[in-house]
């Protein structure tokens, strides 16, 4: 849905990130997306390799670790996580249920360069 | 040399933060506030105006209207006597906490009771952008069938409180209320929910009471932006 605020964001948070540390190139965005995130992976992805370009970021890996969502039944005070569409719990076949986690779409880590001269030390955002 | 940075930051902190603002400001100025999203022709407009006139006298109510084009939604919502202020997002699908924030600027807040935020119809986006009000209302309408709770988990899920609006249509459409119900039931255990119609009247008379009992000191405790 909104993959290009997303992935400006990301991006503006890497650079923000591979800044303080000096590093010269980011080689690896590591990003966590909930399992009822609905954000769409190949989406981020065609606006990454567009708006990266002439940043430090430019070429950056992106890789996407998928996390299930997790839920608590109300009524049997089961934990479980998300096995389908089905929010019911498992145990109990209870409907009171909470979602605990599942929506977030998290920069978790990134991989940079310290010492590579090779690459223009630019720190634009791109926008 | 190749280094691991942990970054650990929600992509949408930023505007997370602009909500966070919004709220304070809303806050110091006394003013309670909702989020009113639906998809479009669910009735947001009419609810705002029923509610408008059914709150004269009682809250002075300030509107904050988003659609992509127009000033239609404002000019009706002055007509019913609120002040209102148009946003034109300008193909944007939804609000977000700076464009609140810019209309928030317009706005005399210290004569203003209640703020109502008419987000641009939508069932997905508006979900996911706060924008630093203190409640969420969802609007779902008959003739668009039973299934949106299934279909939208998102938006049922993340919502104060549920409108289901034109039940005067009940008997002329096929909608099951119990597997709707059901739907949001399973997404929303426990929702606040008002079955009304903005054409006939009825069921307006709960949607006040509570639209009006809306105090700030009452959500501060738990109350995060919506």
């Amino acid at each position: 849905m909104h993959e290009m605020v997303i992935t400006e964001s990301v991006l503006k948070t890497a650079l923000e990130h591979a800044g303080a540390a000096g590093a010269s190139r980011i080689t690896d965005i590591h990003l966590v997306v909930g399992q009822l995130s609905t954000f769409v992976d190949d989406s981020i992805q065609f606006y990454w390799d567009i708006i990266s370009q002439g940043t430090l970021a430019e070429g950056a890996q992106l890789h996407f670790r998928r996390v299930p969502a997790e839920l608590l039944c109300l009524e049997c005070e089961a934990h479980y996580t998300l096995p389908g569409d089905d929010l019911a719990c498992p145990e109990c076949g209870g409907t009171q249920v909470r979602i605990v986690a599942g929506d977030e779409l998290n920069l978790e880590a990134i991989d940079v360069e310290t010492d590579g001269d090779t690459v223009p030390a630019s720190t634009g955002a791109g926008g | 040399m190749i280094q691991r940075i942990p970054v650990v930051e929600k992509i949408l902190s930023a505007n997370d933060r602009l909500a966070e603002h919004n709220r304070t400001k809303l806050d110091s100025a006394g003013v309670f506030s909702y989020n009113l999203m639906a998809s479009p022709g669910a009735g947001k407009t009419s609810l705002i105006e029923r509610t408008i006139a059914g709150l004269a006298g009682r809250s002075r109510v300030a509107v904050i209207d988003g659609d992509i084009a127009t000033s239609i939604d404002a000019d009706r919502a002055r007509a019913a006597g609120a002040i209102a202020v148009q946003i034109n997002t300008g193909g944007e699908c939804h609000l977000d906490a700076v464009m609140l924030q810019s209309a928030l600027d317009t706005l005399d807040l210290n004569s203003v009771d209640l703020l109502i935020v008419e987000n641009v119809g939508n069932l997905i986006c508006p979900a996911s952008f706060k924008l630093g009000t203190h409640t969420s209302v969802l609007i779902a309408s008959v003739p668009e069938g039973d299934d949106k709770p299934y279909k939208y988990p998102g938006m049922y899920r993340g919502v104060d409180a549920l409108v289901i609006n034109k039940v005067d249509l009940l008997p002329y459409v096929e909608f099951d209320m119990e597997y709707f119900r059901r739907g949001v039931e399973i997404l929303n255990p426990g929702l606040v929910t008002f079955p009304l119609s903005c054409r006939t009247g009825e069921g307006l008379e709960a949607w006040l009471e509570w639209v009006a009992a809306g105090r700030i000191e009452e959500m501060s405790a738990e109350g995060s932006p919506t």
